[in-house]
């Protein structure tokens, strides 16, 4: 073995450094390379070639003139709250009636989970059969007699983003409920008896003790959820394909249209820089706080 | 204090769950506080079985009976011929084989891009715990960061290089690009997972002259079985379920089964046999539920691995 002699600090640990070769390439031409690369060819005209043609910031200010852009960019907002607010509240409160020493706890466990193991396509289609206005939970509520009940968001420009948020909180939730699940398994029990011997009740032990105590618990699964929100394409794809019109387009959506069928590379560039920022301004802060407190312990 | 009869031996058997008013309070099945706690875990259980128990249902029925009927009645009259048709004959575009051939072209990706991803980045993990060198964790932070980065970003400069190498559309092009996805997360679990070992065992092994393979192979390996496990959990279900790198990196004949669904029950031409869907659905759902009601346990902690770290 070369590596024995140790010629220089090059070839120390030599084994590890090629054990890490697709690891550094990784991070280094796709991760960071990549990412150069699309928010440099973002300020370009380039149409069905990418072209080194520089024309600054038009492709932005063509991106925040078009209504799809827009619509994309509000649905995104819609969908973002409902699913942070709505996954964070349902979760908790199913980790905490998990929580309370039942029986049958992985039994329900597991039933709201399975979701998760799904894909969003497979989440997607059901959730497109249930909410079907002619075969689905309208038809079946209308022959129970109720003829003018109405309920086809997919159907309905107005709150088609909605119809798509209840699909994505079916799947999401049991994985909020399992992180939550985690972090209240994790506060001591002596937090508990120390709330009951002083007469505070239950509820109250939760809002203002438990919770804050889980800070970083709630941090993690908010990190996870920001993320997962901008992501959002197949859910979208599977069950409305962005209709109906272009009520339900998402910006991943955008992206892959304009660089995959309208071949305007430089509109999916630059939609896709924004979609960057957008998830770096909560990541940021939190890889500092995370990575920066982390070297100091 | 006013509660005067919490003699020591209560106070062991005190339980969360007893925190109402009265304190320890022998428990009564049918008290109000377990009628509401199991009542809302029972309604919220059947709603999200409702969609599994639909889909089942619906892909069992003919398409008369759909028409006429109640999506959430069960089938009078139970038939097979959306499932068979599902997977033999069912079209996209001009192929007429069903959703047979995705299936076979996600086990094509599936297999290799696990045993690949699983490969790359438990030796990185290893080296990362236990070969550290210099630079080694900023190429970490890197990559953990990278993971937040939105896909649609990095998805045209992968096509360049792709089809610079010339595997652009093919599924070792897919499998490699799985590769460089799942490596964070397979990254963070592994690292994490041998800097937990003790570090003895490694001095030991060195000492006794094992290089960089030799520790990795028969010590790190046989030693960590349960986290290769969740890996295996966490990509079987992550690559069988993508959509986005299936339909950006391999064409038509290769497109691995997600794609192939959508295509199936999104196809505008010809009439919408919502049996046949169903059933495609479930096909396709199979794989990652099977992998999930078996591994049970190992699926959480895999998620919660790879979700909550330290």
């Amino acid at each position: 073995m070369s590596n024995s002699e140790r010629p220089n600090q090059l070839f120390r640990n030599l084994n590890a450094k090629i054990a890490s070769i697709p690891m550094v390439l990784t991070a280094l031409v796709v991760f960071v390379g990549g990412t150069a690369w699309t928010v440099l060819y973002s300020f370009t005209n380039s149409k069905l070639l990418p072209r080194l043609n520089f024309v600054g910031l038009d492709q932005y200010y063509r991106l925040w003139a078009t209504p799809r852009w827009l619509i994309s960019i509000e649905n995104l907002l819609i969908y973002g709250v409902i699913s942070l607010v709505f996954s964070l509240v349902i979760g908790f409160v199913l980790a905490a009636l998990l929580d309370q020493k039942i029986r049958f706890e992985d039994t329900f466990r597991t039933i709201f989970l399975y979701p998760f193991a799904l894909s969003f396509i497979v989440t997607g289609l059901v959730w497109q059969w249930l909410l079907n206005p002619d075969f689905g939970i309208q038809r079946v509520v209308r022959d129970l007699g109720w003829t003018s009940f109405s309920f086809d968001p997919l159907y309905n420009s107005s709150i088609v983003i909605y119809g798509i948020s209840i699909a994505a909180l079916w799947q999401g939730t049991g994985l909020i409920m399992c992180l939550m699940l985690a972090g209240l398994r994790g506060i001591d029990e002596d937090i508990w008896k120390a709330a009951r011997v002083d007469g505070i009740p239950m509820w109250k032990t939760y809002l203002f003790i438990v919770i804050p105590m889980m800070r970083p618990v709630f941090i993690t699964t908010l990190v996870i959820i920001a993320a997962g929100i901008v992501k959002v394409y197949d859910l979208v794809v599977a069950q409305t394909s962005g209709g109906p019109g272009i009520a339900s387009e998402v910006p991943a959506k955008y992206v892959y249209d304009y660089m995959f069928f309208a071949q305007n590379l430089g509109q999916g560039f630059a939609a896709s820089t924004m979609m960057l920022l957008s998830v770096m301004i909560v990541i940021v802060p939190w890889a500092y706080l995370e990575f920066g407190g982390r070297r100091r312990g | 204090m006013v509660d005067v009869a919490a003699s020591p031996s209560d106070a062991i058997v005190l339980r969360r769950d007893e925190a109402g008013p009265a304190g320890a309070k022998p428990r009564h099945a049918l008290s109000r506080r377990n009628i509401f706690l199991y009542g809302t875990l029972i309604v919220v259980a059947l709603y999200y079985l409702l969609p599994l128990y639909v889909m089942i249902v619906t892909s069992l029925k003919g398409m008369p009976e759909i028409r006429l009927g109640n999506i959430f009645s069960p089938p009078v009259e139970i038939t097979f011929e959306p499932w068979v048709k599902a997977w033999a004959t069912a079209c996209t575009g001009l192929n007429c084989d069903g959703l047979s051939r995705g299936f076979w072209n996600s086990v094509r990706i599936t297999v290799p891009s696990v045993l690949l991803s699983i490969a790359i980045a438990s030796v990185n993990g290893y080296a990362l715990a236990n070969w550290r060198f210099k630079g080694a964790d900023t190429f970490f932070i890197i990559l953990i960061v990278g993971a937040f980065i939105p896909y649609q970003v990095m998805i045209y400069p992968i096509v360049i290089i792709l089809r610079e190498i010339g595997i652009y559309g093919t599924l070792t092009g897919l499998v490699i690009v799985h590769s460089i996805f799942g490596m964070p997360i397979l990254t963070l679990l592994f690292r994490n997972y041998f800097t937990s070992m003790p570090e003895e065992l490694f001095r030991a092994a060195r000492v006794d002259g094992a290089g960089f393979w030799g520790i990795y192979l028969r010590i790190m390996l046989p030693m960590s079985l349960p986290i290769f496990v969740v890996a295996i959990i966490l990509q079987v279900t992550g690559i069988w379920n993508d959509f986005l790198f299936g339909v950006v990196y391999t064409r038509p004949d290769t497109y691995p089964m997600t794609v192939q669904l959508n295509n199936i029950v999104n196809s505008v031409q010809g009439v919408k046999e919502y049996n046949v869907n169903m059933a495609a659905t479930i096909l396709t759902g199979l794989v990652p539920l099977i992998v999930y009601f078996i591994s049970g346990k190992l699926f959480v902690r895999g998620i919660a691995a790879g979700a909550v770290k330290g």
